[in-house]
């Protein structure tokens, strides 16, 4: 009790605190676990510095570890994307940077700010930039959904293997990583071209007359995205399917459900937050995909991932590029966004 | 009272009924798994309407012969009948049993009608029909105020409630309960205990309960099979199962009971004499054995049928033991004696209170008594 009032009175007074004691209790709003290490660790002048700063700020442990992904996010993700978007407001210059800044000082008396819209309205009037971001949502869509039907076979299947088999798979499916992303989109070109491994396999056994041409259209691409982000599907389905309770489809069974009938009605439906998350895994990286199209990909390929690049890079137009990631990102944020929203409201309508 | 009397009280038991065809017919199933024999030549008779409890300790195959019946197993060998029925083509879809599980297998994505109805719905019923019939299972099991609820925002006894009226929607011509119990407390089983009896009765449902709990067993089932790795030891209807057990593991199993190894000295009409080594006083039994005279049997006597005395019981020359209580466990209404005997083996006895404790005059290292009445010693031939 008094220890505790003569914390209170210190705050108040806000003096730093040396004597012992009063530190001591201090130390209980830390959520420590008194052992050797810890304690010495505790005891050493700057943690004590830091502990107290922290505490006067009203941060505890439980803020303090909340704060860390904020302000991962808002270093790593918030800052750059505000630099983004200032840039994309922004007039084209040769310059280093090849940018005007956004804020000018006229005659040393005013701050004038050039909002520049012409980055965007030349994406909205430009039909090449909106064929690009429609075309890459089809791409995007079409091989999100080929993925999931390539993945949940083989999810499916390690799910329902025996215990001692599901890591050596598990290992299998991750294996690909161990090599560079670019050098096995390299290999698929050799598969794939004309004279490639696929096309003198088919003609050998008969199967066609004249090589198929695939390599440089957006098949290939489909093949491509595919075969590069099949592990981000798998990964989240074989856990949610791994967890689902065998005794539930035999349930199914007894109550009279035949086992395909029972997939549709119990399995699947209980895979969906690993359906859910494995799209999402594909898709969005593969809307602003660049490597793929551009190596795997024809002429025809538009893509707006390949178009910034080629703004940012060959055309060195920053403002241009930028007022172009914006857009994409608000195309995949608005939807999810609104998804995750929609998403709460049914549960909460569960409850 | 005198009209309650003349009404002729008929007893529930089919199995004695000669011409009585059995509902489920177990035929030598036999079930192998890799080398392991789980369950081993066991043939077993189930009757309509009847309550019956597959006991045992874990892994003595209990459950592998209830997933048996549902269809999840199929027999290694030998045929499973239901109802006139060979079912070992039939697969579990088809079978016209339900089954109650263990973990209550409820659907965690369905609210609890939902999960009730899954089974009407795969009958095709009309609508109307389904949402009746739900409606009359919510009612049955007392969960109406819960009806739109996942089964996460269920306690675990409203769980078991939801899987025992989902089993029971679809009007099985049998249930089985796989341990359906296993989760709940001590007071809601007990309560739920006589709640199923009562559903049964009610719906007239053939009930396959299976369970390691022997008090459980005892409660609900008209008969009971004790399993033993892989082999049924007896079945018998609960009383029968305590009172007479026909080998000492079934004995030991169910309920606690002292046993003592002897040979048959005198065999009467009505009685018999028996040797035991752990005293000079033979004993008797009220019904006459099927052994030759010197053959090894065990004496088995339940504690609750003897008596804990410091005087020698009068006029008793057999079923007398002299020993030094060891140990007294007072339980409040009875109190349990532990007796050593001369030659260090220990009798467990148990007595009702029937004086306040102040009167005890039974206490640690006192030289005691331990009779009993000829009717209460059991003679087991294995």
């Amino acid at each position: 009790m008094g220890a505790e009032r003569l914390c209170r009175v210190d705050e108040l007074s806000g003096v730093a605190m040396t004597s012992p004691d009063p530190m001591k209790k201090k130390h209980k709003g830390l959520p420590l676990v008194s052992g050797g290490l810890v304690s010495m660790i505790c005891e050493c002048p700057p943690y004590r510095w830091a502990a107290s700063r922290c505490y006067r700020w009203g941060l505890q442990g439980r803020s303090l570890t909340v704060m860390v992904p904020y302000l991962w996010l808002v270093l790593l993700f918030l800052a750059p994307f505000l630099i983004v978007v200032k840039i994309s407001f922004s007039e084209i210059r040769i310059a280093i940077p090849p940018y005007a800044p956004l804020f000018e000082m006229i005659d040393g008396l005013y701050v004038q700010l050039n909002l520049h819209m012409a980055n965007y309205q030349r994406l909205f009037h430009d039909d090449l930039y909106m064929h690009a971001y429609l075309s890459s949502l089809r791409i995007a869509v079409v091989s999100t959904v080929l993925t999931l039907l390539v993945g949940y076979p083989i999810a499916y299947g390690m799910a329902r293997a025996p215990k001692s088999w599901r890591l050596p798979l598990l290992m299998l499916v991750i294996l690909p990583f161990w090599t560079s992303f670019l050098i096995r989109v390299y290999a698929w070109i050799g598969i794939l071209k004309t004279e490639g491994f696929l096309n003198m396999f088919l003609l050998w056994t008969g199967v066609i007359d004249e090589p198929l041409v695939i390599l440089h259209t957006n098949i290939a691409v489909y093949i491509g995205i595919v075969y590069s982000y099949l592990p981000f599907m798998i990964l989240p389905l074989y856990s949610s399917l791994e967890k689902m309770d065998h005794s539930l489809l035999e349930a199914a069974a007894d109550l009279g459900c035949p086992p395909h009938k029972a997939f549709w009605k119990v399995t699947f439906p209980l895979s969906r937050p690993g359906i859910i998350a494995g799209c999402f895994l594909v898709f969005i990286p593969a809307v602003g995909e660049f490597v793929i199209p551009d190596l795997l990909g024809g002429s025809s390929t538009l893509m707006i991932g390949k178009t910034l690049w080629s703004e940012f890079f060959n055309n060195r137009d920053w403002p241009l590029a930028s007022a172009a990631a914006v857009i994409l990102l608000l195309l995949l944020v608005v939807p999810i966004v609104w998804f995750q929203r929609f998403q709460s409201n049914r549960s909460q309508l569960g409850e | 009272m005198i009209e309650a009397n003349s009404q002729e009280h008929t007893v529930f038991a089919p199995w004695n009924e000669a011409d009585k065809e059995p509902f489920v017919r177990i035929e030598n199933v036999t079930k192998k798994f890799g080398n392991f024999v789980a369950i081993d030549n066991i043939s077993l008779n189930i009757f309509e309407r009847e309550f019956y409890a597959l006991l045992g300790p874990s892994g003595c195959g209990k459950t592998t012969l209830l997933r048996m019946l549902a269809g999840f197993e199929i027999p290694t060998s030998g045929r499973i009948i239901i109802d006139g029925e060979d079912m070992s083509k039939v697969p579990p879809h088809k079978r016209p049993v339900n089954m109650m599980f263990q973990s209550y297998a409820l659907f965690p994505h369905m609210t609890v009608e939902q999960n009730i109805a899954f089974g009407l719905k795969q009958d095709h019923l009309p609508k109307a029909e389904i949402a009746d019939q739900v409606e009359r299972m919510i009612n049955l099991v007392k969960l109406n105020a819960f009806a739109k609820r996942k089964p996460e925002q269920l306690s675990g006894g409203q769980r078991q409630r939801v899987a025992l009226a989902r089993s029971l929607a679809k009007n099985p011509k049998m249930l089985l309960l796989d341990e359906p119990l296993g989760a709940l407390d001590k007071k809601l089983r007990e309560e739920t205990q006589f709640e199923l009896m009562n559903i049964q009765e009610k719906l007239g449902i053939t009930f396959v309960i299976v369970t390691h709990d022997q008090e459980e067993a005892m409660t609900v089932s008209s008969r009971i099979a004790v399993m033993d790795s892989g082999t049924v030891a007896q079945v018998a209807p609960p009383a029968e199962i305590y009172e007479f057990p026909n080998s000492r593991k079934v004995a030991d199993f169910i309920g606690d009971v002292n046993i003592f190894e002897g040979r048959v000295a005198d065999v009467q009409a009505d009685s018999a004499q028996i040797l035991i080594n752990a005293s000079d006083v033979p004993v008797r039994t009220g019904r006459s054995v099927e052994a030759a005279l010197g053959e090894t049997v065990w004496v088995a006597v339940r504690p609750e049928k003897m008596i804990v005395s410091l005087n020698p019981p009068k006029n008793m020359t057999e079923n007398v033991l002299k020993g030094e209580v060891w140990d007294i466990g007072y339980l409040g209404k009875l109190s349990v004696y532990h007796v050593r005997l001369q030659d260090k083996r220990m009798v467990t006895v148990a007595m009702t209170n029937r004086y306040r404790e102040t009167e005890h005059t039974i206490t640690w290292e006192d030289s005691v008594y331990v009779s009993w009445a000829p009717n209460a010693s059991v003679v087991l031939m294995s």
